[in-house]
């Protein structure tokens, strides 16, 4: 398990999803908090590649030992790559939850909706408000 | 008769126990105006001993295949219950229905639970099963469930030749899963493999039964085969007592196995209850309703049983559960273990040949027409000439049950009866059933 992180670049929701932005793309995963809450995370079912998700909808589900949590999207957009590697080997998810455990890449309808997500600094006093 | 003692002292030591002064202060929290005041419209009550002989009054009215010749079958089959059966059923560890709710409590249940699954993939070449549904009919509907989670589609295709009765249930539940039925017209008494993939295009799944409710042979790698290609799930409704000697629905591609477990270690029981069974490759695993039991081990590294998946189940989804069943037959399937395990594969290999063989000595001796040319096992159907309530009330008369008007459910087949053989029938059975049926359809003295 890592230790607890926030990397700055990335933005996040309060509900503890990240979103890596690169041009009009963008790659999904979860927070290092949302996966030590989680617990040891055993499947991950997201949605399709090629399905199209808003920001604050679902765009999937991880599922630990101990319950099941929806993926709530930070970004609007067209999925278009959903990480495979990840099947068979959730635990991923827990050990590197922003590298190799990511989720999906989208394609953002609304780049500018990344202002209204929050940084790094504002993501953690969001946590200690908890 | 079991006997439980409630002396007025044992009355006594139960409400103290729980500090309680009458048994009326236990129903203190229903309002007066809900309770029924008065005395019950039921007579005196009886003495043990009064009691006893009415109930042997009443019993002895009941007819079973233990007291008059039967070749009754359609779905219910009187196969032998070994005595070891019961012998493990009547274990208090195991007197009750129900799965446990705990993940951990109750280790020989749970292996119970677990090696019943094992023996239900085991034969049907399955991956995963859960620890059984209600009956054959609930566990189609529940397939039909599984079907649309997993492919997102919303038709059932249904075989004719299935049991009506689990076409019926299928039909009941099918709306509120949001589904729609089709159901594919037998053809000579099977079902055509190109009729049925052509009804499976845009199907959830697909389901057949094998053999079917004739007992006749369908060509099920073909109707497996032609449900898969219309991108539907194919579902095979099985009998565990024929798999020792048919081939497992999982080695022709089936997805999801299928069945009414009670030839398999459940008594007649006029009918019910029994239990179903529902097997699945493990792709469907999370789609499979009920309760699973896992093999783990503990922190000692001990072997130890547990439920899993049960983030499946609606205590932990809500109202995104796959699973919304928290009830299943736990002691009628731990009877289809107990039977399975006695008999084993050879046991169940030469069950299976046995009914066969009775089955084909009975068509020729009773020299009927046969209504279908396929092959059959266990059970057939031939034509009377006559109709056929009237023949079998005829032969009821006679102590003998000939076997099931097929007419009841299918139209054309009126005059068609419908004759099962299991292993508890003899060659005398058998040649006592001709020499009825000879006499009722052409008037010669038994």
């Amino acid at each position: 398990m890592s230790d607890a992180s926030y990397p700055d670049g990335l933005y996040y929701n309060e509900e503890h999803d990240w979103a890596r932005i690169e041009g009009d793309t963008a790659t999904f995963g979860i927070t290092w908090y949302a996966q030590d809450t989680l617990g040891e995370v055993v499947y991950f079912s997201p949605s399709a590649v090629g399905s199209t998700i808003a920001r604050g909808g679902e765009y999937g589900e991880l599922e630990s030992t101990k319950a099941v949590s929806s993926l709530v999207a930070p970004l609007s957009g067209e999925v278009t790559e959903v990480n495979e590697a990840l099947q068979g080997s959730e635990a991923t998810v827990n050990d590197d939850p922003y590298g190799e455990g990511w989720l999906v890449k989208v394609r953002l309808s609304d780049p500018s909706e990344v202002e209204q997500l929050l940084d790094a600094a504002a993501y953690q006093a969001h946590l200690e408000s908890l | 008769m079991s006997f439980t003692s409630l002396t007025p002292a044992d009355l006594d030591q139960m409400l103290r126990a729980i500090g309680v002064g009458t048994v009326g202060e236990l129903f203190a929290d229903i309002p007066a105006t809900l309770r029924f005041d008065g005395d019950l419209a039921v007579g005196p009550a009886l003495s043990e001993a009064e009691l006893w002989a009415h109930m042997s009054e009443l019993a002895a009215q009941n007819v079973d295949a233990g007291r008059e010749l039967s070749f009754l079958g359609a779905g219910i089959y009187d196969h032998y219950v070994p005595a070891v059966i019961d012998v493990v059923m009547q274990r208090g560890e195991f007197l009750t229905a129900y799965t446990p709710y705990q993940p951990e409590m109750s280790q020989g249940v749970l292996q119970a639970i677990f090696e019943y699954q094992t023996a239900i993939c085991e034969l049907t070449g399955m991956d995963v099963s859960n620890a059984s549904g209600y009956d054959g009919m609930t566990v189609a509907a529940d397939a039909c469930y599984v079907a649309k989670l997993a492919t997102g589609r919303d038709k059932v295709v249904l075989a004719e030749t299935l049991n009506p009765q689990v076409r019926q249930v299928v039909r009941t539940f099918a709306p509120g899963f949001g589904m729609q039925v089709v159901e594919v017209p037998h053809e000579g008494g099977a079902v055509d493999p190109a009729a049925f993939g052509a009804a499976a295009e845009g199907a959830a799944c697909a389901i057949f039964a094998q053999p079917n409710f004739f007992g006749v042979l369908e060509d099920a790698p073909a109707l497996a085969d032609a449900a898969k290609q219309a991108g539907a799930l194919a579902v095979a409704h099985v009998d565990l007592t024929t798999l020792g000697v048919l081939e497992a629905p999982g080695a022709y591609g089936c997805d999801l196995a299928i069945g009414e477990g009670q030839a398999a270690g459940n008594p007649l029981a006029y009918g019910g209850p029994h239990y179903g069974f529902l097997a699945a490759r493990m792709a469907l695993a999370r789609q499979l309703p009920g309760r699973i039991v896992g093999e783990t081990v503990d922190r000692t590294g001990q072997r130890a049983y547990v439920l899993t998946l049960q983030t499946r189940e609606q205590h932990i989804r809500r109202e995104r559960a796959t699973s919304n069943i928290t009830s299943n037959q736990t002691l009628l399937a731990l009877a289809g273990l107990a039977y399975l395990s006695w008999l084993g594969p050879q046991g169940l290999r030469e069950l299976g040949e046995r009914c066969l063989a009775l089955a084909e000595h009975a068509k020729a001796r009773l020299g009927l027409p046969p209504a279908f040319a396929q092959p059959t096992l266990k059970e057939f159907v031939v034509r009377t000439g006559r109709p056929a309530g009237e023949v079998i009330a005829a032969c009821k008369q006679r102590g003998v049950h000939p076997g099931y008007a097929i007419g009841r459910d299918y139209s054309g087949l009126d005059d068609c009866l419908m004759v099962a053989l299991t292993e508890k029938r003899t060659t005398a059975d058998i040649d006592r059933l001709a020499d009825v049926l000879d006499e009722v359809l052409h008037g010669v003295p038994a």
